[in-house]
């Protein structure tokens, strides 16, 4: 039987929260952008975006957007039609469910669940399904290769972020990101524990890995696969890729956030505001790391994740264990 | 020592004769490829990221630039042939221009002879900044911190345009060299400039070798890679920056000096790995030399006139019947021009020895058995520039 507050619970409440973050998201990454332009081009002593939206090109995102949307869509002939344009809407809207799993203050997240930290992990690891089928559904040489790369890649590189991930799962005891906000030190897990420095440092490789930034930029790599797994997609399927990537990058941030750096708490009032202003931080350095360095070779980058990464993870984990007695 | 010939080349394996297929995946890198220098066409027989075989093909960017020589008047050819090496321009005409004099027995004014070298030791520091950056991009991609070497070398690059064009009022073909002389004198406070700007670029020089040789990444990737051996780089005609990577000590400025470089002594930089970290540290200290060569031949640039009398510019000039051939060291190693001349108005033929060509002809032996990713990197590493290969 239906009433009033189970068909609210059933279906309005999802559908509001489910566009309130959609929103929040879609908000966020617009200033995600900009910052990589503008921060990019300082450090390469550039300018940056300029024009539109003067005088700093403010605008420069939506522009950039609005170019994407009036692209042809073009599909080739010998594509896997089905797995083709289904591809970049799996890679696209993967990283939005994650964010609905953020406690963005206490108690508020869009979707609560005791074990939100494995789900979110779970969510996290999805993009690089999208872009294997990608790659092999654009029947191109490029993508093929660059597919086979993200396949060797995701494989690497999700042990060493989980390991790190739950780290402070292990020590606080829960897998409720919003009591593991709680249960953090007044400076966070980072300083405020031990194995708050190595778990961050193996979750930020395995980070970079799984966003697709330089060294780990393998799957991409376009100095070599020129645009690796997208290289035959354009206009708003192309974009829904860089939304993807983009948006994956923002939401591990706000994951570190929440795991290491104390997510929503802070100094007078805790909330959002300092969840997000940590999490655009967060990108921030990650963008200079990423304007920093050249690439390393995949047979290299697969021998510093097997030889080197995955038993830290291992040790860590113990270690971890270990310490919760 | 092995002779060249009995280096073979990996030629693509041969088609399936009942499928009519290659046994490896053939990729096609290029002529539309971010790190292709230009428009090389690579076809690379690869076995997963293997790579087994690699087949060249160029001539994308042939304009005929030797054809087109044989119908233009002597002293107009010069400036066409800057646009071959487009990055160290001063270079193909300064070795055009010593192939005539040669003809014809020119006698070429000293302050010009030295003003050129200047020209050509100033272009040498500009292109070995484009190689690094260059290399740095197929290092690092447009998206990452390849780019920012990139940027940071064409930055440092602009100060050698800003010296040329107080000096000939042009930034990227300066067209000094002319037939018996040189067109531009230095202007009043030249060296004042040269100083400073000189100065500025060898102080950046340590940043570029922070960004990119301090860092473990790069050292991992072009360490051991795409080893070129004396032998065969001797064999293939190898020159420049490239052959001196390999343990050849090969400068024309050293082995046949001319001009200023008679009273000059230029230290030859030489090392011995052969890899393509080794061809980057040759450019390196090649244009910490050049800095100092710069300063050095300004300072003792002799006084005089800066061309003959008369200065060869008309177009009904016939030059001696003959042949002649000169080389100039250029950024890339040895430019050379041969011409044969009937006396005419324009040269019966001209043929340019380019040293893109004879170090981009390495990579058919070099890049079997290494990765995609190397291929850019060797690629760099032997930085061609295509209006310098196909002609």
């Amino acid at each position: 039987m239906w009433t009033a507050d189970s068909i609210l619970e059933t279906f309005v409440f999802p559908f509001a929260i489910s566009l309130a973050t959609l929103s929040v998201f879609m908000t966020a990454l617009i200033p995600v952008l900009w910052i990589e332009r503008k921060l990019a081009a300082r450090l390469q002593g550039r300018v940056g975006p300029y024009e539109v939206g003067s005088p700093h090109g403010y605008l420069q995102p939506i522009a950039d957007v609005l170019k994407l949307l009036s692209k042809a869509d073009m599909i080739p002939t010998q594509a896997d039609r089905l797995l083709f344009l289904f591809a970049p809407i799996w890679t696209g809207t993967c990283a939005l469910w994650g964010v609905a799993l953020i406690p963005f203050a206490p108690g508020l997240a869009a979707f609560r669940s005791d074990i939100s930290l494995v789900l979110l992990l779970a969510v996290a690891s999805l993009p690089g399904l999208g872009q294997m089928a990608a790659g092999w559904a654009s029947a191109n040489k490029y993508a093929l290769v660059s597919a086979l790369r993200v396949v060797g890649q995701v494989a690497a590189f999700e042990i060493p972020l989980i390991a790190g991930a739950i780290t402070p799962a292990i020590v606080y005891g829960s897998l409720d990101l919003n009591t593991l906000t709680e249960a953090q030190p007044a400076v966070g897990f980072l300083f405020g524990h031990p194995l708050g420095i190595p778990s961050f440092l193996l979750f930020l490789v395995g980070m970079l890995a799984e966003g697709n930034r330089t060294p780990f930029d393998i799957a991409e790599a376009e100095s070599e696969l020129i645009a690796g797994v997208t290289i035959e997609y354009s206009g708003m399927r192309f974009a829904l890729f860089y939304i993807g990537e983009y948006g994956s990058l923002f939401l591990f941030g706000l994951l570190a956030c929440v795991l290491w750096f104390g997510g929503f708490r802070g100094p007078f009032v805790p909330g959002p505001h300092w969840l997000l202003l940590k999490g655009f931080a967060f990108f921030c350095f990650v963008t200079i790391l990423r304007w920093s360095f050249i690439r390393l070779r995949i047979d290299q980058f697969l021998k510093i994740s097997w030889s080197g990464f995955v038993p830290a993870s291992f040790l860590l984990v113990l270690l971890a264990v270990w310490w919760v007695g | 020592m092995i002779a060249a010939s009995q280096i073979e080349p990996v030629r693509p394996s041969p088609l399936d004769s009942r499928t009519g297929e290659r046994r490896e995946m053939t990729l096609h890198m290029g002529p539309q490829h971010p790190s292709m220098h230009g428009v090389l066409h690579l076809v690379v027989g690869l076995d997963g990221e293997t790579v087994k075989w690699v087949d060249p093909d160029i001539g994308f960017l042939h304009r005929g630039v030797e054809k087109l020589c044989e119908t233009l008047p002597w002293d107009a050819i010069a400036p066409v042939l800057e646009r071959n090496d487009y990055l160290a321009p001063s270079t193909n005409s300064h070795a055009f221009c010593l192939a005539v004099e040669g003809l014809g027995g020119v006698d070429v004014p000293r302050r010009a002879q030295w003003l050129r070298c200047l020209a050509d030791e100033l272009s040498r520091i500009s292109s070995h900044l484009v190689a690094w950056g260059t290399m740095g991009v197929d290092l690092g991609g447009a998206f990452g911190g390849g780019t920012s070497v990139f940027l940071y070398c064409l930055r440092e690059r602009e100060r050698i345009l800003d010296i040329m064009q107080e000096w000939t009022g042009t930034r990227f073909h300066p067209n000094l060299s002319q037939i018996g002389g040189a067109r531009y004198d230095v202007p009043a406070g030249f060296d004042r400039l040269l100083d400073t700007k000189l100065a500025e670029i060898d102080a950046k020089l340590d940043e570029m070798i922070s960004m990119m040789e301090e860092s473990p990444i790069f050292q991992a990737r072009t360490r051991g890679i795409g080893v070129l051996s004396p032998e065969l780089a001797l064999g293939l005609g190898a020159c420049g920056p490239v052959a001196r990577a390999s343990g050849l000590a090969l400068d024309l400025r050293k082995t046949r000096p001319y001009e200023a470089y008679k009273e000059i002594d230029v230290p030859i930089v030489v090392r011995t790995e052969g890899d393509a970290y080794a061809r980057y540290r040759v450019r390196i200290d090649e244009a910490r030399v050049s800095i100092r060569l710069s300063r050095q031949i300004l300072a003792g640039l002799p006084d005089g006139p800066i061309h003959g009398r008369p200065p060869v510019r008309s177009s009904k000039h016939k030059a001696p019947a003959g042949t002649s051939y000169a080389a100039v060291e250029g950024a890339r190693g040895e430019l050379g021009v041969w011409i044969r001349s009937d006396k005419e108005m324009s040269p019966t033929r001209v043929r340019l020895r380019s040293p893109s060509f004879a170090n981009l002809s390495a990579i058919v032996y070099i890049l079997p058995g290494h990765l995609i990713a190397d291929v850019v990197a060797v690629l760099g590493s032997l930085d061609p520039v295509f209006g310098d290969v196909d002609r």
